[in-house]
């Protein structure tokens, strides 16, 4: 591979000299990895640093079991609870319709699909993740509302069920290439010895493959999921905004995203506002940095 | 290795002299003041369509200055002097205590113009048939106390409140003129903008919201208000303002940090000249009364 000449001192590298330049190599390489690192550490402890404070003006307690966001009353309240709650429906709503939709596609791409079809269908659904999520709020705003407000009888479109919808479009282009990856995964024997068994495709694609990529499937699922919960402007345009805690998919929820996105601008820095703002975002950190280590646990299974 | 060291140090020579240039950012900005070149003006999303209309007028009749109008909301605007980053402030409220004493700090206590009045409107659905509502209704409509339209003489229809951003300056003043600063209903919807307001009530048949006077449009329909039972109900008019009979009127205000430069002075003076004032009633808000 390496040409004598390249060396530069002479026709044969002698072994230490290759030995140190990779040795530079991995020195390279590794400083450049542990940056991402030392950016991550950074984030978290600057979100920290701004969150932490508010607990001199406002026990910690009642922010995280205060039933109430009150940001600007006269008598502040700052309690994360119904942001959590709203986070948490619009989430839960997204799972419901992205996962089932999101597994199907990603079996049939894998499984069913003729390879034209797949070549054409795999580009379409990875350009799903590049419109912009104030695009997806725009649609949200414009169409899923109305349409939303005369299906159901609802007095308004804008509510959880909108956001759900948005953000189980913008998980799909995740769910379906990771998930499709797991099932490719999947050695070829594992079907060949089912259908041989007797079984049909489609109890093969159902009783075998699938639950052998399980894993990778759910890691998928997380990591689509973990990607909406942060998501905040198609959020901020349609579910309402509400501060309310509901578990009506129909009824108009406050995400923690969208609460900082819209307060976040007009708060006088070193404010309790301010910090409280803070401490919704490392709250937020912490929930998604959890849910990626769980994938990549799970993920890491997978590949043992 | 030479190379690469002379990069490094370009890559030096371009960070401090993009970070001077930052630094001297919001220094020319107040600096424009005296050589009559630009002037930032921030602030006020209700006033940010009035202050650009007054802007282009101004910048029309006086060649080579430049205005640049932006908004963000009220305490955007404050912010922005206190920083020193813009020359004015436009406002829908009156500077707060926090502020004040921040710009005092600076040597510069603030200095307010009323440029604007401005009526907040209730806007309902076209086919809601209730047209007029007191003070004391709508402050139980939007705290919540009454949630059915039957409850104010209308048809037995759930209400839902829009209700803008809790950061907004219009949140603040309806809360404490209508409502005797009590929080809003947990239920009502924060909307983004005033645009998405008008859009929510014009498709919700049980929808009510608050825009300002400039703002309303065909596919709502606006309220009169009564001050309190005994008092008659009110529309929102240039004449019912001016006269001080609409109950929900606020005047609207440019802030200086000290005593304004003259390109300033300048264009505070022009938003309340006659020229000023037609283009204040073409964009649906009220001159400042005794000003003629």
């Amino acid at each position: 591979m390496v040409s004598p000449a390249a060396g530069g001192r002479g026709p044969r590298r002698s072994r230490r000299s290759v030995r140190r330049e990779s040795r530079r190599a991995e020195f390279v390489l590794g400083s450049l990895a542990s940056v991402s690192l030392v950016v991550l550490g950074l984030v978290f402890f600057s979100l920290l640093r701004e969150a932490l404070p508010l607990f001199r003006h406002y026990p910690a307690a009642e922010f995280f079991t205060g039933l109430e966001w009150r940001p600007t009353s006269v008598d502040q309240r700052f309690g994360l609870v119904p942001l959590l709650t709203g986070s948490l429906l619009v989430t839960v709503g997204a799972a419901v319709i992205a996962v089932p939709f999101g597994v199907a596609v990603a079996l049939f791409v894998s499984e069913v699909a003729p390879a034209r079809v797949r070549e054409f269908l795999k580009p379409c659904l990875e350009l799903l993740a590049a419109i912009p999520s104030v695009v997806y709020g725009f649609i949200g705003l414009t169409v899923v509302s109305p349409l939303l407000r005369d299906v159901f009888g609802l007095s308004s479109g804008l509510s959880a069920l909108n956001g759900s919808i948005l953000l189980a479009v913008m998980a799909l282009p995740t769910i379906v290439t990771l998930s499709e990856d797991a099932l490719r995964a999947v050695p070829e024997s594992y079907r060949a010895a089912s259908l041989a068994m007797g079984a049909s495709r489609w109890e093969t694609m159902v009783h075998v493959t699938l639950p052998a990529a399980r894993s990778g499937v759910t890691a998928a699922v997380m990591l689509g999921l973990g990607r909406v919960i942060g998501e905040t402007m198609a959020v901020l345009m349609v579910t309402g905004n509400a501060a309310q805690i509901t578990f009506d998919i129909f009824d108009s929820v406050r995400t923690m995203t969208a609460t900082v996105a819209a307060e976040m601008a007009e708060t006088p820095w070193g404010t309790p506002h301010y910090h409280a703002l803070f401490s919704v975002g490392a709250t937020l950190f912490m929930i998604t940095f959890a849910v990626n280590m769980v994938a990549d646990f799970l993920l890491r299974k997978e590949a043992r | 290795m030479c190379t690469g060291r002379t990069t490094l140090g370009l890559a030096l020579v371009v960070l401090l002299v993009g970070g001077a240039l930052a630094g001297c950012g919001p220094g020319t900005a107040a600096d424009g003041e005296g050589t009559g070149g630009t002037l930032v003006v921030r602030g006020s999303d209700t006033l940010v369509n009035l202050s650009a209309a007054w802007a282009e007028a101004f910048m029309e009749a006086n060649p080579g200055v430049q205005v640049s109008v932006s908004g963000g909301g009220s305490s955007t605007g404050f912010a922005g002097l206190i920083e020193g980053s813009v020359d004015l402030a436009t406002a829908s409220r009156e500077v707060n205590d926090f502020e004040r004493q921040a710009l005092i700090d600076r040597g510069t206590p603030p200095v307010e113009h009323v440029v604007a009045v401005d009526a907040v409107t209730m806007i309902v659905h076209p086919s809601n048939p209730v047209r007029e509502l007191t003070m004391s209704q709508l402050a139980d409509i939007l705290t919540g106390q009454v949630t059915n339209w039957a409850d104010v003489g209308g048809p037995d229809l759930a209400i839902t409140i829009y209700s803008r951003e809790t950061s907004s300056g219009t949140y603040a003043f309806v809360r404490e003129r209508v409502m005797g600063n009590k929080d809003y209903a947990a239920s009502a919807r924060l909307l983004p903008s005033t645009y998405a307001i008008i859009e929510a009530v014009a498709q919700d048949r049980g929808g009510i919201g608050y825009v300002g006077m400039g703002y309303v449009t065909d596919a709502v329909v606006a309220l009169k208000v009564a001050g309190d039972e005994a008092s008659e109900p009110v529309e929102a008019t240039v004449e019912n303002v001016t006269s001080g009979a609409y109950p929900l009127a606020r005047n609207l205000f440019i802030y200086s940090a000290g005593e304004p430069g003259p390109l300033a002075k300048a264009f505070i003076e022009f938003c309340t000249s006659e020229t000023g004032r037609a283009i204040t009633e073409e964009m649906g808000f009220v001159p400042p009364a005794g000003g003629r």
